[in-house]
């Protein structure tokens, strides 16, 4: 119907949905566990029984850096920060940080956003999540 | 009553950057050395194990091929940075279990320079820019300074440290003493580690022959313990550079699981031994494996550092060949170096870096995967 090529895609299928804002995982059915990304098996006890969920978007900060040189393949603007920010269902999850802030300390609330990252040949922008102040 | 394995002979092609100089060269050169001291030549030794992470498909076999002692058995072993050590405990275990009495290994590595890449990550993630190795050293450093009170001041005093007992290894890549001040002044990687505070990836080799002992020697070094662990589930900051994990200070990691395993087998306690060699791939990583090790306990790497007791000269000197902070880090090779230098300390043979009567020592890796080893050398 619609030839048109999209004009965003994820920088990876499966990760996070956009609306609204949030990373996808799994809970086990056994061990309560949720794990990111999603998994057919659970990391935590193996069990096979697990569960897709829509994981929460509000989280706090547990750790935080800038990266200043471009490790290798990598397709965005350096620096950039990351970090490490745990989630309500007490997931502790390592991801990048909106750019760089003073504000940063441990334990300050941070939300999930979806931003772009780069652009592709074809044009397309590449999206990924971040958590910001 | 268990079999006691001894190091026959030990071997090492420097630590540093080869131009024009492949693998095999580098791993020949450690394996003929090592051959060479411990008098073994084809037909001498039962099977190979080589450690190597980037070397490829068959590298160890290129090595044996090079020097035409090839026909026996040939492994190679990718443990991540504990791949040399890694094979060392294959080996062992071969020995003690009767199939053989004498086998060769070796590790090597030629890595490019610059931030490892490794197919540990999928594309996407390294897209996303979450396959920084230096990011999660820096939130591991983050951690243990908030958690103990330690400073950058203090990671800096592990460099100084480090490198000054490097200038007398002629094996290393830096050899060149630094002050705190151009630690502290270096350019700032991922905050808080500075270019000065990580070790370079690099090149070189080093082997080592291990032989079934027979009747008692005095002076000869044997293996008290080699031991392999990897990550217990759960832990969001370990080696194993997780994407998720949970709160882990309850989570023991595989350093710790791998010294407690190793001196049980040893049937020693950190107190009995002399000197150490340790994974600095990082200065925070130091001070983090020291309590790891049961060198010290949580908190007390300050009073350690301000009594000098990790220095040369010190009550346990750690690290005296200047730590992969002086050598850089081929992967494959970095385990067996240390066991290398631990071998020179115990022979009495390690000149300048001399660590005065040292009977027993402690070699540490941990890297990818996640793998930790830990390594007991003691002398008779």
């Amino acid at each position: 119907m619609n030839d048109l090529p999209a004009s965003t895609r994820p920088v990876h299928e499966g990760l996070f949905q956009s609306d609204p804002p949030g990373l996808l995982g799994t809970r086990c059915d056994d061990c309560s566990q949720h794990a990111f990304p999603r998994a057919t098996t659970c990391p935590y006890c193996g069990s096979e029984r697990v569960t897709d969920v829509a994981l929460s978007a509000s989280g706090t900060l547990r750790g935080w850096t800038t990266v200043t040189t471009a490790p290798p393949g990598y397709g965005g603007a350096v620096p950039y920060g990351f970090g490490i920010v745990e989630l309500p269902e007490g997931l502790r999850v390592i991801t990048r940080l909106a750019t760089p802030d003073q504000r940063f300390t441990y334990g300050l609330p941070v939300r999930l956003q979806i931003v772009a990252l780069h652009d592709a040949e074809d044009g397309t922008t590449i999206e990924t999540w971040e958590f910001a102040p | 009553m268990s079999v006691d394995v001894e190091i026959a002979g030990i071997g090492i092609h420097p630590f540093g950057r080869f131009e024009g100089r492949t693998v095999t060269d580098m791993g020949v050169s450690a394996v003929r050395a090592a051959l060479a001291e411990a008098g073994v030549g084809r037909g001498g030794f039962q099977a190979a194990f080589c450690g190597t992470a980037y070397a490829g498909v068959a590298a160890g076999h290129k090595v044996l091929g090079a020097l035409a002692l090839t026909g026996i058995p040939i492994v190679d072993i990718e443990a991540g940075c504990a791949s040399g050590a890694a094979a060392l405990q294959l080996a062992a275990g071969a020995i003690r279990a009767g199939q053989h009495d004498c086998v060769l290994v070796f590790g090597m590595e030629k890595m490019p320079k610059g931030i490892i890449r490794s197919s540990f990550f999928e594309p996407w993630r390294e897209e996303a820019g979450l396959a920084a190795t230096p990011a999660y050293f820096a939130l591991r450093a983050q951690r243990l300074l908030r958690e103990s009170g330690l400073t950058p001041d203090d990671l800096a005093r592990v460099v100084v440290k480090n490198r000054r007992h490097g200038v007398h290894n002629p094996n290393a890549m830096f050899r060149k003493e630094v002050t705190a001040e151009e630690v502290l002044g270096s350019r700032l990687v991922c905050d808080p580690l500075r270019l000065f505070m990580l070790c370079s990836p690099n090149e070189g080799a080093a082997a080592v022959v291990l032989r079934r002992a027979a009747g008692s020697s005095a002076g000869r070094v044997t293996l008290a313990s080699a031991v392999l662990r990897s990550h217990l589930p759960g832990s969001v900051l370990g080696e194993a550079t997780p994407l998720s994990g949970i709160d882990d200070s309850a989570i023991p990691p595989p350093s710790t699981l791998a010294a407690r395993d190793a001196y049980e087998e040893a049937g020693i306690g950190p107190d009995d031994v002399d000197v150490v060699e340790c994974q600095d791939t990082d200065a925070a990583r130091e001070l983090l494996a020291w309590e790891e090790l049961g060198l010290c306990a949580r908190g007390e790497q300050r009073s350690v550092l301000d009594a000098g007791d990790a220095a040369l000269g010190g009550r346990r000197p750690v690290n005296p060949s200047g730590g992969l902070l002086s050598k850089g880090e081929p992967l494959g090779a970095s385990g067996l170096g240390q066991v290398v230098e631990l071998v020179e300390q115990l022979r009495g043979i390690a000149g300048p870096r001399q660590v005065e009567g040292a009977r027993t020592g402690l070699a540490h890796t941990v890297g990818r995967g996640a793998n930790a080893s830990v390594t007991i050398l003691t002398r008779s």
